[in-house]
Protein backbone atom coordinates (compact mmCIF):
# COMPACT_ATOMS: atom_id res chain seq x y z
CA UNK A 1 0.00 0.00 0.00
CA UNK A 2 1.43 3.38 -0.94
CA UNK A 3 1.09 6.37 1.33
CA UNK A 4 0.13 9.57 -0.44
CA UNK A 5 1.46 12.78 1.05
CA UNK A 6 0.38 16.05 -0.50
CA UNK A 7 2.57 19.15 -0.30
CA UNK A 8 0.90 22.56 -0.39
CA UNK A 9 2.66 25.94 -0.37
CA UNK A 10 1.26 28.58 1.95
CA UNK A 11 2.64 31.84 0.53
CA UNK A 12 3.95 34.10 3.26
CA UNK A 13 3.47 31.40 5.90
CA UNK A 14 5.25 28.18 5.03
CA UNK A 15 4.52 24.69 3.73
CA UNK A 16 1.85 22.16 4.64
CA UNK A 17 2.09 18.40 4.20
CA UNK A 18 -1.13 16.37 4.28
CA UNK A 19 -1.58 12.70 4.91
CA UNK A 20 -4.87 10.90 4.32
CA UNK A 21 -4.86 7.92 6.66
CA UNK A 22 -6.26 4.50 5.79
CA UNK A 23 -9.15 5.20 8.16
CA UNK A 24 -10.09 8.22 6.03
CA UNK A 25 -8.90 10.91 8.43
CA UNK A 26 -6.55 13.68 7.49
CA UNK A 27 -3.37 14.72 9.27
CA UNK A 28 -1.24 17.76 8.48
CA UNK A 29 2.22 18.93 9.36
CA UNK A 30 2.68 22.67 8.86
CA UNK A 31 6.18 24.03 8.73
CA UNK A 32 6.26 27.78 9.26
CA UNK A 33 8.95 29.83 7.61
CA UNK A 34 10.33 30.95 10.97
CA UNK A 35 10.95 27.29 11.86
CA UNK A 36 7.87 26.57 13.98
CA UNK A 37 5.94 23.36 13.35
CA UNK A 38 2.33 22.45 13.83
CA UNK A 39 0.58 19.11 13.84
CA UNK A 40 -3.03 19.29 12.68
CA UNK A 41 -5.90 16.84 12.91
CA UNK A 42 -8.89 17.37 10.63
CA UNK A 43 -12.55 17.15 11.47
CA UNK A 44 -14.30 13.93 10.49
CA UNK A 45 -17.51 15.75 9.45
CA UNK A 46 -15.82 18.67 7.71
CA UNK A 47 -12.61 17.26 6.24
CA UNK A 48 -11.32 20.70 5.19
CA UNK A 49 -11.38 22.03 8.72
CA UNK A 50 -8.41 21.50 10.99
CA UNK A 51 -10.09 20.74 14.31
CA UNK A 52 -7.00 20.64 16.48
CA UNK A 53 -3.59 22.09 15.78
CA UNK A 54 -0.69 21.63 18.12
CA UNK A 55 2.49 23.66 18.23
CA UNK A 56 5.44 21.25 18.23
CA UNK A 57 8.95 22.42 19.21
CA UNK A 58 12.04 21.29 17.37
CA UNK A 59 13.01 18.89 20.19
CA UNK A 60 9.49 17.50 20.38
CA UNK A 61 9.41 16.95 16.62
CA UNK A 62 12.71 15.12 16.81
CA UNK A 63 11.53 13.00 19.74
CA UNK A 64 8.29 12.17 17.91
CA UNK A 65 10.13 11.22 14.74
CA UNK A 66 12.42 8.93 16.74
CA UNK A 67 9.50 7.47 18.63
CA UNK A 68 7.81 6.56 15.37
CA UNK A 69 10.89 5.12 13.73
CA UNK A 70 11.83 3.16 16.87
CA UNK A 71 8.32 1.82 17.34
CA UNK A 72 8.27 0.85 13.66
CA UNK A 73 11.50 -1.10 14.08
CA UNK A 74 10.07 -2.83 17.16
CA UNK A 75 6.71 -3.61 15.54
CA UNK A 76 8.46 -5.14 12.55
CA UNK A 77 10.48 -7.28 14.93
CA UNK A 78 7.43 -8.28 16.92
CA UNK A 79 5.73 -9.31 13.71
CA UNK A 80 8.77 -11.37 12.88
CA UNK A 81 8.81 -13.16 16.24
CA UNK A 82 5.06 -13.75 16.16
CA UNK A 83 5.46 -15.47 12.84
CA UNK A 84 8.32 -17.69 13.95
CA UNK A 85 8.01 -19.99 16.92
CA UNK A 86 10.79 -19.93 19.44
CA UNK A 87 12.34 -16.70 18.13
CA UNK A 88 12.27 -13.71 20.47
CA UNK A 89 13.41 -10.14 20.41
CA UNK A 90 14.86 -8.29 23.33
CA UNK A 91 16.28 -4.83 24.03
CA UNK A 92 19.41 -5.19 26.13
CA UNK A 93 20.95 -2.08 27.69
CA UNK A 94 24.74 -2.03 27.69
CA UNK A 95 25.74 -1.63 31.38
CA UNK A 96 28.29 1.03 32.28
CA UNK A 97 30.75 -1.57 33.61
CA UNK A 98 30.51 -3.73 30.48
CA UNK A 99 33.93 -4.68 29.06
CA UNK A 100 32.61 -3.69 25.59
CA UNK A 101 32.01 0.01 26.37
CA UNK A 102 33.91 2.08 23.78
CA UNK A 103 34.86 -1.05 21.83
CA UNK A 104 33.61 -2.05 18.39
CA UNK A 105 30.49 -4.20 18.14
CA UNK A 106 32.48 -6.87 16.27
CA UNK A 107 34.55 -7.58 19.39
CA UNK A 108 31.51 -9.06 21.14
CA UNK A 109 31.32 -11.87 18.53
CA UNK A 110 27.67 -12.18 19.64
CA UNK A 111 26.57 -14.19 16.62
CA UNK A 112 29.38 -16.76 16.95
CA UNK A 113 29.09 -17.06 20.70
CA UNK A 114 25.30 -16.99 21.25
CA UNK A 115 23.67 -17.37 17.78
CA UNK A 116 21.86 -14.09 18.41
CA UNK A 117 21.50 -11.37 15.71
CA UNK A 118 21.85 -7.69 16.46
CA UNK A 119 19.25 -5.78 14.45
CA UNK A 120 19.69 -2.27 15.77
CA UNK A 121 21.25 -0.05 18.39
CA UNK A 122 19.22 2.72 19.98
CA UNK A 123 21.46 5.53 21.18
CA UNK A 124 20.22 8.88 22.55
CA UNK A 125 16.78 8.03 21.17
CA UNK A 126 18.25 7.55 17.68
CA UNK A 127 18.08 4.25 15.89
CA UNK A 128 21.15 2.78 14.23
CA UNK A 129 19.62 0.08 12.06
CA UNK A 130 21.71 -2.98 11.06
CA UNK A 131 24.90 -1.74 12.76
CA UNK A 132 28.22 -2.81 11.22
CA UNK A 133 30.84 -4.72 13.26
CA UNK A 134 32.91 -1.50 13.31
CA UNK A 135 30.20 0.43 15.26
CA UNK A 136 31.73 1.55 18.58
CA UNK A 137 29.48 0.67 21.53
CA UNK A 138 28.73 3.36 24.09
CA UNK A 139 27.60 3.21 27.66
CA UNK A 140 23.77 3.06 27.85
CA UNK A 141 23.31 1.81 24.26
CA UNK A 142 20.15 -0.22 23.87
CA UNK A 143 20.98 -3.25 21.73
CA UNK A 144 18.03 -4.77 19.91
CA UNK A 145 18.58 -8.51 19.49
CA UNK A 146 16.75 -11.46 17.94
CA UNK A 147 17.38 -15.06 18.96
CA UNK A 148 16.24 -18.07 20.95
CA UNK A 149 15.40 -17.67 24.63
CA UNK A 150 18.63 -19.34 25.71
CA UNK A 151 20.64 -17.35 23.18
CA UNK A 152 19.21 -14.04 24.38
CA UNK A 153 20.02 -14.87 28.00
CA UNK A 154 23.56 -15.76 26.97
CA UNK A 155 23.84 -12.49 25.01
CA UNK A 156 22.70 -10.45 28.05
CA UNK A 157 25.37 -12.17 30.16
CA UNK A 158 27.94 -11.60 27.41
CA UNK A 159 27.25 -7.84 27.25
CA UNK A 160 27.39 -7.51 31.04
CA UNK A 161 30.39 -9.67 31.89
CA UNK A 162 32.31 -10.36 28.70
CA UNK A 163 32.99 -13.86 27.29
CA UNK A 164 32.79 -16.61 29.88
CA UNK B 1 12.88 85.95 23.08
CA UNK B 2 9.16 85.55 23.01
CA UNK B 3 9.14 84.80 19.28
CA UNK B 4 11.72 82.05 19.73
CA UNK B 5 9.93 80.43 22.63
CA UNK B 6 6.92 78.96 20.82
CA UNK B 7 9.04 76.63 18.67
CA UNK B 8 10.58 75.05 21.78
CA UNK B 9 7.15 74.88 23.32
CA UNK B 10 5.74 73.41 20.13
CA UNK B 11 8.28 70.60 20.19
CA UNK B 12 7.41 69.93 23.81
CA UNK B 13 3.71 69.93 23.01
CA UNK B 14 4.28 67.58 20.05
CA UNK B 15 6.09 65.14 22.34
CA UNK B 16 3.35 65.35 24.96
CA UNK B 17 0.60 64.89 22.37
CA UNK B 18 2.34 62.02 20.60
CA UNK B 19 3.12 60.35 23.91
CA UNK B 20 -0.44 60.63 25.15
CA UNK B 21 -1.81 59.35 21.86
CA UNK B 22 0.57 56.38 21.73
CA UNK B 23 -0.34 55.50 25.30
CA UNK B 24 -4.02 55.64 24.39
CA UNK B 25 -3.39 53.52 21.28
CA UNK B 26 -1.63 50.90 23.38
CA UNK B 27 -4.77 50.67 25.48
CA UNK B 28 -6.89 50.39 22.31
CA UNK B 29 -4.59 47.65 21.05
CA UNK B 30 -5.21 45.68 24.21
CA UNK B 31 -8.95 46.18 23.98
CA UNK B 32 -8.85 45.06 20.33
CA UNK B 33 -6.88 41.99 21.32
CA UNK B 34 -9.40 41.18 24.02
CA UNK B 35 -12.21 41.44 21.48
CA UNK B 36 -10.27 39.36 18.96
CA UNK B 37 -10.29 42.34 16.57
CA UNK B 38 -7.55 43.82 14.45
CA UNK B 39 -6.53 47.13 16.08
CA UNK B 40 -6.83 48.99 12.75
CA UNK B 41 -10.46 50.13 13.20
CA UNK B 42 -9.77 51.35 16.73
CA UNK B 43 -6.74 53.35 15.55
CA UNK B 44 -8.93 54.95 12.88
CA UNK B 45 -11.52 55.84 15.49
CA UNK B 46 -8.82 57.34 17.73
CA UNK B 47 -7.57 59.44 14.81
CA UNK B 48 -11.09 60.60 13.96
CA UNK B 49 -11.73 61.58 17.58
CA UNK B 50 -8.62 63.73 17.83
CA UNK B 51 -8.55 65.12 14.28
CA UNK B 52 -10.25 67.84 12.30
CA UNK B 53 -13.83 68.17 13.47
CA UNK B 54 -13.29 65.57 16.15
CA UNK B 55 -14.03 65.91 19.85
CA UNK B 56 -10.50 66.96 20.84
CA UNK B 57 -8.50 68.30 17.87
CA UNK B 58 -4.72 67.98 18.05
CA UNK B 59 -3.17 70.35 15.55
CA UNK B 60 0.35 70.77 16.84
CA UNK B 61 1.58 67.27 16.11
CA UNK B 62 0.05 67.14 12.61
CA UNK B 63 3.51 67.54 11.06
CA UNK B 64 4.97 64.62 12.96
CA UNK B 65 2.05 62.41 12.05
CA UNK B 66 2.25 63.40 8.41
CA UNK B 67 5.84 62.21 8.03
CA UNK B 68 5.27 59.24 10.33
CA UNK B 69 2.27 58.16 8.27
CA UNK B 70 4.27 58.26 5.06
CA UNK B 71 6.97 56.07 6.64
CA UNK B 72 4.17 53.82 7.96
CA UNK B 73 2.86 53.15 4.45
CA UNK B 74 6.37 52.44 3.21
CA UNK B 75 7.05 49.99 6.04
CA UNK B 76 3.65 48.30 5.70
CA UNK B 77 4.32 47.56 2.06
CA UNK B 78 7.99 46.70 2.49
CA UNK B 79 7.11 44.05 5.08
CA UNK B 80 4.34 42.74 2.88
CA UNK B 81 6.91 42.34 0.11
CA UNK B 82 9.30 40.62 2.52
CA UNK B 83 6.55 38.09 3.32
CA UNK B 84 6.65 36.77 -0.22
CA UNK B 85 9.50 35.39 -2.23
CA UNK B 86 9.61 36.13 -5.95
CA UNK B 87 8.90 32.46 -6.67
CA UNK B 88 5.78 32.44 -4.51
CA UNK B 89 4.48 35.46 -6.40
CA UNK B 90 5.07 33.95 -9.82
CA UNK B 91 3.67 30.56 -8.80
CA UNK B 92 0.63 32.20 -7.25
CA UNK B 93 0.07 34.23 -10.37
CA UNK B 94 0.36 31.23 -12.65
CA UNK B 95 -1.84 28.97 -10.55
CA UNK B 96 -4.63 31.29 -9.52
CA UNK B 97 -5.03 33.66 -12.46
CA UNK B 98 -8.70 32.75 -12.81
CA UNK B 99 -9.48 33.28 -9.12
CA UNK B 100 -7.63 36.60 -9.18
CA UNK B 101 -9.56 37.79 -12.21
CA UNK B 102 -12.87 36.71 -10.69
CA UNK B 103 -11.91 38.55 -7.50
CA UNK B 104 -11.15 41.76 -9.39
CA UNK B 105 -14.36 41.65 -11.46
CA UNK B 106 -16.69 40.74 -8.60
CA UNK B 107 -15.36 43.30 -6.15
CA UNK B 108 -13.85 46.22 -8.04
CA UNK B 109 -16.80 46.73 -10.40
CA UNK B 110 -19.46 47.13 -7.67
CA UNK B 111 -17.19 49.67 -5.98
CA UNK B 112 -16.76 51.67 -9.18
CA UNK B 113 -20.49 51.50 -9.92
CA UNK B 114 -21.27 52.68 -6.40
CA UNK B 115 -19.01 55.74 -6.77
CA UNK B 116 -20.54 56.62 -10.14
CA UNK B 117 -24.06 56.31 -8.72
CA UNK B 118 -23.07 58.74 -5.94
CA UNK B 119 -22.09 61.11 -8.76
CA UNK B 120 -18.36 61.05 -8.10
CA UNK B 121 -15.91 61.44 -10.98
CA UNK B 122 -14.16 58.64 -12.85
CA UNK B 123 -10.93 59.04 -10.82
CA UNK B 124 -12.86 58.58 -7.58
CA UNK B 125 -14.64 55.59 -9.12
CA UNK B 126 -11.29 53.92 -9.84
CA UNK B 127 -10.24 54.62 -6.26
CA UNK B 128 -13.43 53.18 -4.72
CA UNK B 129 -13.04 50.16 -7.00
CA UNK B 130 -9.62 49.54 -5.46
CA UNK B 131 -10.86 50.16 -1.92
CA UNK B 132 -13.48 47.43 -2.38
CA UNK B 133 -11.23 45.10 -4.34
CA UNK B 134 -8.36 44.48 -1.95
CA UNK B 135 -8.76 42.26 1.08
CA UNK B 136 -6.56 43.24 4.00
CA UNK B 137 -3.83 40.60 4.06
CA UNK B 138 -2.98 41.71 7.61
CA UNK B 139 -6.50 41.24 8.99
CA UNK B 140 -7.16 38.08 6.95
CA UNK B 141 -3.91 36.47 8.12
CA UNK B 142 -4.64 37.47 11.71
CA UNK B 143 -8.06 35.83 11.49
CA UNK B 144 -6.52 32.64 10.10
CA UNK B 145 -4.05 32.53 12.95
CA UNK B 146 -6.51 33.48 15.70
CA UNK B 147 -9.06 30.89 14.62
CA UNK B 148 -6.44 28.15 14.13
CA UNK B 149 -7.15 27.82 10.42
CA UNK B 150 -3.61 27.88 9.06
CA UNK B 151 -3.74 24.13 8.41
CA UNK B 152 -7.23 24.20 6.92
CA UNK B 153 -7.51 23.01 3.38
CA UNK B 154 -9.25 26.16 2.12
CA UNK B 155 -6.47 28.40 3.48
CA UNK B 156 -4.22 28.14 0.37
CA UNK B 157 -7.20 29.43 -1.66
CA UNK B 158 -7.40 32.54 0.54
CA UNK B 159 -3.63 33.04 0.51
CA UNK B 160 -3.29 32.75 -3.25
CA UNK B 161 -5.99 35.39 -3.77
CA UNK B 162 -4.18 37.66 -1.30
CA UNK B 163 -0.91 37.17 -3.20
CA UNK B 164 -2.49 38.09 -6.50
CA UNK B 165 -4.21 41.15 -5.05
CA UNK B 166 -0.96 42.35 -3.49
CA UNK B 167 0.85 41.91 -6.78
CA UNK B 168 -1.98 43.64 -8.65
CA UNK B 169 -1.59 46.60 -6.29
CA UNK B 170 1.91 47.11 -7.67
CA UNK B 171 0.22 48.17 -10.89
CA UNK B 172 -2.99 49.58 -9.49
CA UNK B 173 -1.47 52.09 -7.03
CA UNK B 174 0.64 53.90 -9.66
CA UNK B 175 -2.43 53.99 -11.89
CA UNK B 176 -4.49 55.69 -9.19
CA UNK B 177 -1.64 58.04 -8.35
CA UNK B 178 -1.46 59.06 -12.00
CA UNK B 179 -5.24 59.46 -12.34
CA UNK B 180 -5.78 61.62 -9.26
CA UNK B 181 -3.50 64.32 -10.62
CA UNK B 182 -6.50 65.07 -12.82
CA UNK B 183 -4.93 65.61 -16.20
CA UNK B 184 -6.46 65.00 -19.61
CA UNK B 185 -7.26 61.48 -20.70
CA UNK B 186 -4.25 61.28 -23.03
CA UNK B 187 -1.84 62.65 -20.45
CA UNK B 188 -3.34 60.35 -17.85
CA UNK B 189 -2.85 57.33 -20.08
CA UNK B 190 0.73 58.45 -20.73
CA UNK B 191 1.43 58.76 -17.00
CA UNK B 192 -0.10 55.35 -16.30
CA UNK B 193 2.01 53.82 -19.07
CA UNK B 194 5.20 55.33 -17.58
CA UNK B 195 4.25 54.17 -14.09
CA UNK B 196 3.53 50.62 -15.25
CA UNK B 197 6.79 50.54 -17.20
CA UNK B 198 8.75 51.66 -14.13
CA UNK B 199 7.04 48.98 -12.00
CA UNK B 200 7.85 46.34 -14.60
CA UNK B 201 11.51 47.38 -14.65
CA UNK B 202 11.81 47.31 -10.84
CA UNK B 203 9.90 44.01 -10.71
CA UNK B 204 12.23 42.54 -13.31
CA UNK B 205 15.29 43.69 -11.35
CA UNK B 206 13.76 42.33 -8.12
CA UNK B 207 13.04 38.92 -9.64
CA UNK B 208 16.23 38.62 -11.66
CA UNK B 209 18.77 40.14 -9.28
CA UNK B 210 17.08 39.55 -5.91
CA UNK B 211 19.91 37.35 -4.56
CA UNK B 212 22.51 39.95 -5.59
CA UNK B 213 20.57 42.72 -3.84
CA UNK B 214 20.20 40.50 -0.76
CA UNK B 215 23.96 40.05 -0.69
CA UNK B 216 24.40 43.78 -0.07
CA UNK B 217 23.26 43.13 3.49
CA UNK B 218 24.41 40.84 6.24
CA UNK B 219 21.65 39.03 8.13
CA UNK B 220 23.74 38.67 11.28
CA UNK B 221 24.30 42.29 12.33
CA UNK B 222 20.94 43.67 13.42
CA UNK B 223 21.78 47.37 13.41
CA UNK B 224 23.46 47.71 10.00
CA UNK B 225 20.73 45.46 8.59
CA UNK B 226 17.96 47.64 10.03
CA UNK B 227 19.54 50.86 8.74
CA UNK B 228 20.49 49.35 5.40
CA UNK B 229 17.13 47.80 4.54
CA UNK B 230 15.22 50.81 5.83
CA UNK B 231 17.54 53.10 3.86
CA UNK B 232 17.21 51.17 0.59
CA UNK B 233 13.44 50.89 1.03
CA UNK B 234 12.95 54.61 1.66
CA UNK B 235 15.37 55.52 -1.13
CA UNK B 236 13.57 53.40 -3.73
CA UNK B 237 10.18 54.47 -2.36
CA UNK B 238 11.14 58.13 -2.64
CA UNK B 239 12.51 57.71 -6.16
CA UNK B 240 9.37 55.83 -7.18
CA UNK B 241 7.22 58.67 -5.83
CA UNK B 242 9.41 61.10 -7.76
CA UNK B 243 8.47 59.44 -11.07
CA UNK B 244 4.83 59.28 -9.87
CA UNK B 245 4.81 55.56 -9.15
CA UNK B 246 3.57 55.56 -5.58
CA UNK B 247 6.17 55.27 -2.81
CA UNK B 248 4.30 52.29 -1.40
CA UNK B 249 4.89 50.28 -4.56
CA UNK B 250 8.62 51.03 -4.54
CA UNK B 251 8.80 49.76 -0.96
CA UNK B 252 6.80 46.64 -1.84
CA UNK B 253 9.16 45.79 -4.69
CA UNK B 254 12.23 46.22 -2.47
CA UNK B 255 10.62 43.78 -0.05
CA UNK B 256 10.12 41.26 -2.84
CA UNK B 257 13.71 41.63 -4.05
CA UNK B 258 15.15 40.65 -0.66
CA UNK B 259 15.12 36.94 -0.04
CA UNK B 260 16.46 34.14 2.11
CA UNK B 261 18.02 34.78 5.49
CA UNK B 262 18.35 38.51 4.83
CA UNK B 263 14.59 38.73 4.31
CA UNK B 264 13.91 36.76 7.47
CA UNK B 265 16.24 38.86 9.63
CA UNK B 266 14.94 42.06 8.03
CA UNK B 267 11.39 41.01 8.91
CA UNK B 268 12.44 40.55 12.52
CA UNK B 269 14.18 43.92 12.90
CA UNK B 270 11.62 45.92 10.91
CA UNK B 271 8.44 44.50 12.44
CA UNK B 272 8.49 46.64 15.62
CA UNK B 273 9.13 49.76 13.51
CA UNK B 274 6.30 48.77 11.17
CA UNK B 275 3.95 48.31 14.12
CA UNK B 276 4.75 51.80 15.38
CA UNK B 277 4.59 53.67 12.08
CA UNK B 278 1.66 51.70 10.65
CA UNK B 279 -0.30 52.63 13.79
CA UNK B 280 0.75 56.25 13.21
CA UNK B 281 -0.46 55.93 9.61
CA UNK B 282 -3.92 54.72 10.62
CA UNK B 283 -4.23 57.40 13.28
CA UNK B 284 -3.07 60.05 10.84
CA UNK B 285 -5.66 58.96 8.31
CA UNK B 286 -8.26 59.41 11.03
CA UNK B 287 -6.74 62.75 12.04
CA UNK B 288 -6.80 64.06 8.48
CA UNK B 289 -10.35 62.88 7.87
CA UNK B 290 -13.10 65.31 8.78
CA UNK B 291 -14.98 63.51 11.53
CA UNK B 292 -17.93 65.88 11.28
CA UNK B 293 -18.76 64.33 7.89
CA UNK B 294 -18.97 60.82 9.25
CA UNK B 295 -22.72 60.76 9.93
CA UNK B 296 -23.41 61.43 6.26
CA UNK B 297 -21.38 58.44 5.06
CA UNK B 298 -22.60 55.85 7.54
CA UNK B 299 -25.54 54.73 5.41
CA UNK B 300 -23.59 54.65 2.09
CA UNK B 301 -20.71 52.96 3.93
CA UNK B 302 -23.00 50.28 5.32
CA UNK B 303 -24.55 49.71 1.90
CA UNK B 304 -21.17 49.47 0.17
CA UNK B 305 -19.82 47.18 2.88
CA UNK B 306 -22.84 44.87 2.68
CA UNK B 307 -22.67 44.61 -1.11
CA UNK B 308 -18.93 44.07 -1.38
CA UNK B 309 -18.69 41.73 1.59
CA UNK B 310 -21.32 39.66 -0.22
CA UNK B 311 -19.31 39.69 -3.45
CA UNK B 312 -16.15 38.74 -1.52
CA UNK B 313 -17.92 35.79 0.07
CA UNK B 314 -19.03 34.76 -3.42
CA UNK B 315 -15.44 35.14 -4.71
CA UNK B 316 -14.02 32.94 -1.96
CA UNK B 317 -16.89 30.45 -2.26
CA UNK B 318 -16.38 29.98 -6.00
CA UNK B 319 -12.58 29.86 -5.76
CA UNK B 320 -12.73 27.26 -2.97
CA UNK B 321 -15.27 25.21 -4.94
CA UNK B 322 -12.89 25.15 -7.90
CA UNK B 323 -10.18 23.89 -5.54
CA UNK B 324 -12.41 20.99 -4.48
CA UNK B 325 -13.20 22.29 -0.99
CA UNK B 326 -16.40 21.18 0.77
CA UNK B 327 -19.34 23.46 1.51
CA UNK B 328 -18.37 24.69 5.01
CA UNK B 329 -14.83 25.34 3.80
CA UNK B 330 -16.13 27.43 0.89
CA UNK B 331 -18.03 29.65 3.31
CA UNK B 332 -14.97 29.97 5.52
CA UNK B 333 -12.84 30.98 2.53
CA UNK B 334 -15.41 33.55 1.41
CA UNK B 335 -15.88 35.12 4.83
CA UNK B 336 -12.13 35.04 5.46
CA UNK B 337 -11.64 37.33 2.47
CA UNK B 338 -14.17 40.01 3.51
CA UNK B 339 -12.04 42.33 5.70
CA UNK B 340 -10.60 45.38 3.94
CA UNK B 341 -7.89 47.30 5.71
CA UNK B 342 -4.49 48.79 5.12
CA UNK B 343 -4.59 48.86 1.31
CA UNK B 344 -8.04 50.44 1.22
CA UNK B 345 -6.79 53.16 3.56
CA UNK B 346 -3.62 53.62 1.48
CA UNK B 347 -5.75 54.02 -1.67
CA UNK B 348 -8.12 56.41 0.09
CA UNK B 349 -5.10 58.40 1.30
CA UNK B 350 -3.78 58.75 -2.25
CA UNK B 351 -7.16 59.60 -3.75
CA UNK B 352 -8.63 61.66 -0.89
CA UNK B 353 -8.67 64.74 -3.12
CA UNK B 354 -10.91 63.22 -5.82
CA UNK B 355 -14.09 63.40 -3.75
CA UNK B 356 -14.61 65.14 -0.40
CA UNK B 357 -16.51 62.18 1.03
CA UNK B 358 -14.00 59.55 -0.10
CA UNK B 359 -11.81 59.49 3.03
CA UNK B 360 -14.69 59.39 5.56
CA UNK B 361 -16.39 56.71 3.45
CA UNK B 362 -13.21 54.61 3.38
CA UNK B 363 -12.81 54.93 7.15
CA UNK B 364 -16.39 53.82 7.80
CA UNK B 365 -16.10 51.08 5.20
CA UNK B 366 -12.91 49.60 6.69
CA UNK B 367 -14.41 49.84 10.17
CA UNK B 368 -17.53 47.91 9.15
CA UNK B 369 -15.76 45.24 7.10
CA UNK B 370 -13.11 44.50 9.74
CA UNK B 371 -15.63 44.23 12.58
CA UNK B 372 -18.14 42.40 10.35
CA UNK B 373 -15.55 39.94 9.07
CA UNK B 374 -14.31 39.18 12.57
CA UNK B 375 -17.83 38.46 13.80
CA UNK B 376 -18.82 36.46 10.70
CA UNK B 377 -15.62 34.41 10.81
CA UNK B 378 -16.41 33.33 14.35
CA UNK B 379 -20.01 32.68 13.40
CA UNK B 380 -18.89 30.34 10.61
CA UNK B 381 -17.29 28.07 13.21
CA UNK B 382 -20.54 27.50 15.08
CA UNK B 383 -22.56 24.32 14.73
CA UNK B 384 -25.62 26.38 13.84
CA UNK B 385 -23.89 27.97 10.84
CA UNK B 386 -22.71 24.60 9.59
CA UNK B 387 -26.20 23.20 9.82
CA UNK B 388 -27.71 26.13 7.96
CA UNK B 389 -25.10 26.16 5.17
CA UNK B 390 -25.20 22.39 4.79
CA UNK B 391 -28.98 22.51 4.40
CA UNK B 392 -28.87 24.93 1.47
CA UNK B 393 -28.61 22.20 -1.09
CA UNK B 394 -30.11 18.74 -0.67
CA UNK B 395 -27.31 16.38 0.23
CA UNK B 396 -27.33 13.09 -1.67
CA UNK B 397 -29.15 10.57 0.53
CA UNK B 398 -26.72 8.70 2.76
CA UNK B 399 -26.21 5.03 2.00
CA UNK B 400 -28.06 3.65 5.01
Amino acid sequence: MTVHIEKVDLPGIGVRHDLLTESGRRLAVVRYRDGDRELGVYDADDPDNCRESLRITEEEAEALADLFSASLAVSRLTKLTEETDGLYTEKITLPSDSPFVDRPLGDTKTRTRTHVSIVAIIRDRRVIASPTPGEILREGDVIVTVGTRAGLDAAARLFANGPE
Amino acid sequence: MISGAPSVNDTTIVIIEVGALLLGMSLLGRIANRLGLSPIPLYLVAGLAFGTGGILPMDTSQGFFEVGAEIGVILLLALLGLEYSADELLHGLRRSKAAGLLDAVLNALPGAAFALILGWGPAAAVAVAGICWVTSSGVAAKLLRDLGRISNRETPVILSILVIEDLAMAFYLPTVSALVIGVSLLQGAFRVAIAVAVVLVILFIALRFGPVISRLFTPDLAEPLLLGVLGLTMLVAGLAEEVSVSAAVGAFLVGIALSGRVAQSAREVLTPLRDLFAAVFFVFFGLATDASQLPQVIVPGLALATITMGTKVLTGYLAARRAGIGRPGRWRAGIGLTPRGEFSIVIAGIAAGTAPMLAPLAAVYVLITVIGATLLARLSDTAWFRRVTARKKPIPAPGV
